[in-house]
């Protein structure tokens, strides 16, 4: 037995093991220094000098690069250390773009949060840059350089997270600025807009692009219809920023706001996430009676599908044709709304859907997932921009009554609602293929195998029928061009690759509410849908019986004529013009 | 868009690309041997092209965002095309307090470089000012082309510059 390794904080004896540095140490024991540039999930980079600490015999040290000793003597806040904070403060606020109240990260600002608690009142140092064009060339995300502060958490989680490192740092000293490639701008570069980079931005130079006035703009038009849809993962986050603890369950409350708000109808996408469980079993059956394009990939995350389409057009085939629930769902909307309901009309219906990303704002307008010029999906507001919403309308949201979703678009199973953790489509697919192959009740739905958000691959084998399926779930780009490279060089046993690209799933999606601490929140947000999975009758998509009627009365089959046309889509070679040109 | 230095492509000519093959092959590939490719390439192409360092960047998996950081980070790459003569000019202190800057307003003034512009049209020569060649003893100091020109004068370096300019028969 080796003895506790001890260290002294502001003079308390504290035991650590195995933290990767004294910031860890110190926050695990109620201590806490400011950071930008440190995020649990990210490798520690010490670029902006918030967490200095003093230690005896060392003097001023970063906290975040530092790795804890037996014995080391820290003071968390001395002297030193709060005029260090201050000066950096009042040198990053020098070239900052201040016009706070009008900023898309006001409030949620980490900058304007320090520089609040340490009381920058005045700022001794002169404006030097100019002012630096605004990005807002794409769908999702806008890049504002004006409010960075260089602390390259970006960069690191394109790079850590995707491998892709679309941003990076260019110039050097005074001149250094965070762009892609020679300045272009998102668009036009392989960016595919997971929108991790503006989760971890501690200041508004990267937010989410908003969509909200649009939407107010339909709902106020009289001649117009506004029917909504919400993703699994939005209902286990949105109550954090309404002080609710991070996992709750705020469906009921979600539904009764949204019709406060004023959508006409509201429905649930885990109800699409059953029909694309139907469409991708069958599909992935089909394709193991036939041993053809195996292993399937799915293709519900959007920047996984841009990403295969920019990076490896020749893979296309091993994707899914099945559309996102996201869009499906809306396809159907404008088809059978229509036939069931005289006032509803192709015309004047506007579909909007509530995600917790920023990448299916741009799926949504592919024009693949468009029908006689019309886009099956009008607008997509994320997680954190139905929070605004909602406040903006003076709705009490934690004290609303709960109510349900409208029929028969917001009835799901189990296994919809668990789309939103990273290996819940695996889970959902293996559940109703194992029945529909079988023909044997599956006896316990919890394959836990295949769950946790931290774990970013991992293999888990199947027997069925005594043919040996092994099915692997990944999360982020990075793992799964792994993957990618094990399939190229004929070394994959797998035959189903279940793709995330945010770490952990859409729980910790790019249009997620914010929060420092992904690593510990994604979990407890995981959680809060599979509990909710435990807690419903109907577990398996295929049991749901509003599915089975939309199959009876309307798309035939899973499989059918008129489920291709629409819920199946197509893939383009997007190589052309990317970084991809030369390979 | 935010770069100050604009950047510019080649044309894709499959023999550019068969040139940076080798000098990729030569070093392996390796992400620790960027700044040696990149000098490589440089020497080759005169300047980065932005479609060699896109290029790059695949083949090596590092991002082309990466390799553009690192290009301008360092002062000795460039990515603008550069002339054929490079006139470089030291201005350590010992060059500086013997005369460099006189040297260098003789030079630009001769090229009828202004403006920020360190290329003459022509794309015959480019001027640079070095921080110290360690070469004090010979101060003021001009390297042309890897050719050491020792003690300048504003009238010895033009002399060199027309020599050069009649050789190119401008």
């Amino acid at each position: 037995m080796s003895e506790n390794k001890t260290l002294f904080i502001n003079g308390k004896e504290v035991e650590f093991t195995d933290e990767i540095n004294i910031l860890e140490v110190m926050r695990k024991n109620g201590f806490n220094v400011p950071t930008f540039c440190y995020r649990p999930d990210l490798k520690p980079f010490g670029a902006c000098r918030m967490c200095v600490v003093e230690i005896e015999g060392r003097g001023i040290q970063t906290s975040c690069t530092m790795p804890p000793e037996s014995g080391l003597r820290i003071q968390t806040n001395t002297e030193r250390t709060r005029r260090i904070r201050k000066t950096v403060l009042e040198l990053l606020l020098a070239n900052h773009d201040r016009e706070c109240t009008s900023c898309e990260k006001s409030g949620s600002c980490e900058l304007q949060k320090y520089a609040e608690e340490y009381g920058i009142r005045e700022i001794r140092y002169a404006k030097k840059k100019e002012f630096l064009p605004i990005d807002d060339s794409n769908p999702s995300i806008v890049r504002d350089p004006n409010k960075c502060i260089l602390c390259g958490a970006c960069v690191r989680a394109c790079e850590e997270f995707q491998g892709h490192a679309v941003l990076g740092f260019a110039n050097r000293g005074s001149k250094t600025v965070v762009q892609p490639l020679a300045g272009k701008c998102l668009s036009e570069v392989d960016c595919v807009y997971c929108g991790q980079c503006q989760t971890v931005c501690p200041t508004g130079a990267l937010t989410i692009k908003s969509d909200i006035e649009k939407v107010w703009s339909q709902i106020t038009n009289k001649n117009k219809k506004v029917v909504v849809q919400i993703a699994p993962a939005v209902r286990v986050a949105i109550g954090e920023m309404f002080n609710l603890e991070p996992g709750e369950n705020t469906i009921g409350l979600i539904n009764t706001a949204l019709r406060e708000i004023g959508f006409d109808l509201v429905f649930d996408t885990n109800f699409s996430a059953d029909l694309t469980i139907m469409e991708e079993g069958t599909e992935f059956i089909e394709r193991l009676q036939k041993d053809e394009n195996l292993p399937m990939f799915t293709s519900c995350c959007p920047a996984w599908v841009r990403y295969l389409e920019g990076a490896h057009p020749d893979m296309l085939g091993h994707l899914s044709t099945c559309k996102s629930p996201q869009s499906m769902l809306s396809p159907v909307l404008k088809e059978v709304l229509p036939l069931r309901l005289p006032e509803y009309t192709k015309e004047n219906l506007v579909v909007v859907s509530i995600m917790p990303c920023t990448a299916k704002k741009s799926e949504a307008g592919r024009s693949e997932l468009s029908m006689n010029g019309i886009q099956d999906t009008d607008y997509v507001l994320t997680t954190k921009e139905l929070g605004r919403m909602i406040k903006e309308a003076g709705i009490n949201f934690a004290h609303l009554a709960p109510s349900k979703g409208d029929s028969p678009f917001g009835e799901y199973t189990g296994a919809g609602t668990i789309f939103g953790a990273s290996g819940g489509v695996a889970e959902a697919a293996v559940r109703t293929a194992y029945e529909l192959i079988t023909q044997q009740p599956l006896s316990d739905c919890d394959i836990k195998e295949l769950r946790g958000v931290h774990n970013r691959c991992r293999d888990v084998e199947f027997d069925i029928n005594g043919k040996k399926v092994v099915v692997r779930v990944v999360s982020t780009l990075k793992e799964a061009e792994k993957s990618i490279m094990e399939i190229k060089k004929g070394e994959a046993k797998f035959q189903l690759l279940e793709v995330m690209a945010c770490p952990g799933g859409c729980v910790n999606g790019g249009g997620q509410p914010k929060s420092c601490d992904s690593s510990l929140i994604k979990e407890k947000r995981a959680r809060g849908l599979y509990k909710e999975d435990e807690s419903l009758l109907l577990r398996k998509s295929h049991e749901n019986p509003e599915i089975q009627k939309l199959y009876e009365e309307f798309l035939e089959k899973p499989g059918s004529h008129k489920a291709h046309e629409l819920l199946h889509t197509n893939y383009k070679n997007r190589l052309k013009g990317s970084y991809k040109d030369f390979e | 868009m935010t770069t100050p230095s604009s950047t510019e492509s080649l044309n894709v000519s499959s023999a550019n690309y068969s040139k940076v093959d080798k000098i990729l092959e030569r070093f392996e590939y390796k992400k620790s041997n960027l700044i040696a490719i990149l000098q490589e390439v440089q020497a080759h192409f005169k300047f980065l092209p932005e479609n060699i360092m896109t290029y790059l960047g695949t083949k090596m998996a590092v991002s082309p965002a990466t390799v553009f950081g690192v290009a301008t980070f360092y002062s000795q790459f460039s990515l603008e095309p550069k002339g054929k003569y490079i006139v470089k000019i030291c201005d350590g202190t010992a060059c500086h307090v013997r005369g460099s800057m006189p040297v260098y307003d003789a030079v630009m003034n001769r090229l009828k470089l202004t403006d920020g512009k360190f290329t003459t049209e022509d794309g015959l020569f480019s001027v640079e000012t070095v921080s110290c060649l360690g070469a004090c003893g010979l101060a003021p100091v001009c390297v042309i082309n890897e050719k050491i020109y020792p003690k300048m004068t504003p009238d010895a370096i033009l002399a060199i510059i027309n020599n050069f300019v009649n050789d190119e028969g401008v």
